[in-house]
């Protein structure tokens, strides 16, 4: 069964939090892409995703990328993955 | 006898706070052990004693504020007191808690007693996460869906003025000092990122290679035919270096930006290299490094191309004699063989010391580098 996408969404801000504990998650837009609000270099955004690959269960393979942009996107596309 | 003392922390730190002692009296120590942790204005860094022997005294109490040379214990050689004290070998000291650094400190802010908080690292040490956890949702062990909102670790105003003073205080006498000059050349990375595709196709997530493993690989490699560029300047006499320890520019999220030393980066394969550059990110912005990673680095490596910048003219680390930065990767049109068409490209610098070595061997540092980034294979 997917999960729910407000579940899926505090995962993925909270997993983005342990990266980058100084964001503030309220001031995210969800439908910007993330790398521009919030500073993340290569490594962190590779620990971001293998966080959420932890958490989930999910494999992400790095073709998938590109589609992983925004907060939305990420959501849409885990819950295609948890599905 | 022999004495254990605070050693260098490198060029920007020159004291550091005693916060905890993991040794006692009588206590065998083998080389390496981390006796101590010192908190400084970026770090607080695990002490490593490089001596096996047995503690005899602590000289410096917790909390005490100590300049680098300072004698913080005696300890007598092993075979001195050898029938008074029982080997305890490498284990722990009994009762010791297994606390990161940055967890004891936010412990410490939060009012939480450590011994209290259960931990999820390795060998049950506690952790940042675990604070937070016992801090936020008292008994609850399941991933947190709902975040409590935490501040930054160690970001408090006074902290980042001492960064900013420490990290003025090593520039300037850098740029006091040293003599730099300064190169720059285009390197194309079509290969390099079309091996590292590849390569990362059959690897899980937690496996998988960034560039900067490559960059990384390629100048310790390269570095090892220039032996001017890799070592210390130290009383107006330069040392070069047989080993390759490069110094990884990590900033920090709370401001400011640390070096510790990726050891013998010539010398690791690729995947091993990319675990541990992620480790050393990963405590260095936890602040948590240890002296060693501190003191040992032969050169440095900034990239600052994550931020967009096209290049980068770096300050040298005293008393480094060299600094190799990237710019960032992107599109440029590019002549091959007489075509001109578009590739990725990334512009890599050089600033070295003229007290040690002339422009002419540093383009060819860079020829060398060039090349070396296009056999990603060989790497």
């Amino acid at each position: 069964m997917p999960r729910d996408p407000g579940e899926l969404r505090a995962i993925v801000v909270a997993t983005l939090q342990t990266i980058a504990p100084e964001i503030d998650a309220g001031a995210l837009r969800a439908d910007r892409p993330l790398r521009q609000q919030v500073d993340l270099d290569s490594m962190d955004w590779l620990n971001f995703l293998i966080g959420l690959s932890r958490t989930l269960g999910v494999a992400i393979p790095e073709t998938d990328y590109r589609r992983l942009v925004s907060i939305d996107e990420l959501v849409r596309y885990l819950r295609e993955k948890t599905g | 006898m022999f004495e254990f003392k605070l050693p260098s922390l490198g060029a920007d730190m020159d004291e550091g706070k005693l916060l905890q002692w993991l040794v006692k009296p009588g206590d065998r120590v083998h080389k390496g052990q981390v006796l101590a942790i010192v908190d400084t204005a970026k770090a607080a860094v695990d002490v490593e004693i490089w001596q096996a022997g047995v503690v005899r005294e602590l000289l410096v109490a917790p909390e005490t504020t100590i300049p680098v040379g300072t004698v913080l214990a005696t300890l007598d050689e092993l075979g001195e007191t050898a029938a008074a004290v029982p080997s305890v070998g490498a284990m722990p000291p009994a009762g010791r808690l297994r606390i990161s650094p940055a967890a004891r400190r936010r412990a410490e802010a939060l009012g939480i007693d450590p011994a209290t908080v259960p931990g999820s690292g390795e060998g049950g040490a506690i952790t940042l996460a675990d604070v937070e956890r016992a801090a936020g949702r008292p008994q609850s062990v399941t991933p947190p869906p709902a975040p409590v909102p935490r501040p930054p670790v160690a970001a408090s105003p006074d902290r980042n003025a001492e960064m900013r003073r420490a990290i003025a205080a090593a520039m300037s006498r850098s740029k006091r000092e040293i003599p730099h000059y300064y190169l720059f050349e285009t390197i194309p990375l079509a290969r390099a990122q079309a091996w590292l595709t590849a390569a990362n196709a059959g690897r899980p997530i937690s496996e998988r290679l960034l560039l900067a493993a490559l960059q990384l690989k390629a100048v310790a490699l390269a570095l090892a035919k220039y032996p001017e560029l890799n070592g210390f300047f130290v009383d107006g006499r330069y040392q070069p270096s047989t080993a390759v320890h490069l110094g990884v520019a990590i900033s920090l999220r709370q401001g400011g930006l640390i070096a510790p030393a990726l050891r013998d980066a010539d010398s690791k394969p690729l995947a091993q290299l990319m675990r541990e550059l992620a480790d050393l990110v990963g405590r260095a912005r936890a602040g948590s490094l240890r002296s060693s990673e501190l003191n040992e680095a032969t050169v440095t490596v900034t990239n600052l191309g994550e931020q967009g910048v096209e290049a980068v003219a770096g300050v040298i680390y005293p008393p480094q004699v060299a600094l190799v930065g990237f710019g960032a990767v992107a599109e440029r049109p590019w002549v091959e063989d007489g075509t001109l068409g578009v590739a990725p490209t990334v512009v890599a610098s050089l600033a070295a010391d003229h007290r040690v070595s002339d422009g002419h061997r540093g383009a060819l540092f860079l020829a060398e580098l060039r090349a070396r980034l296009q056999h990603p294979d060989e790497l």
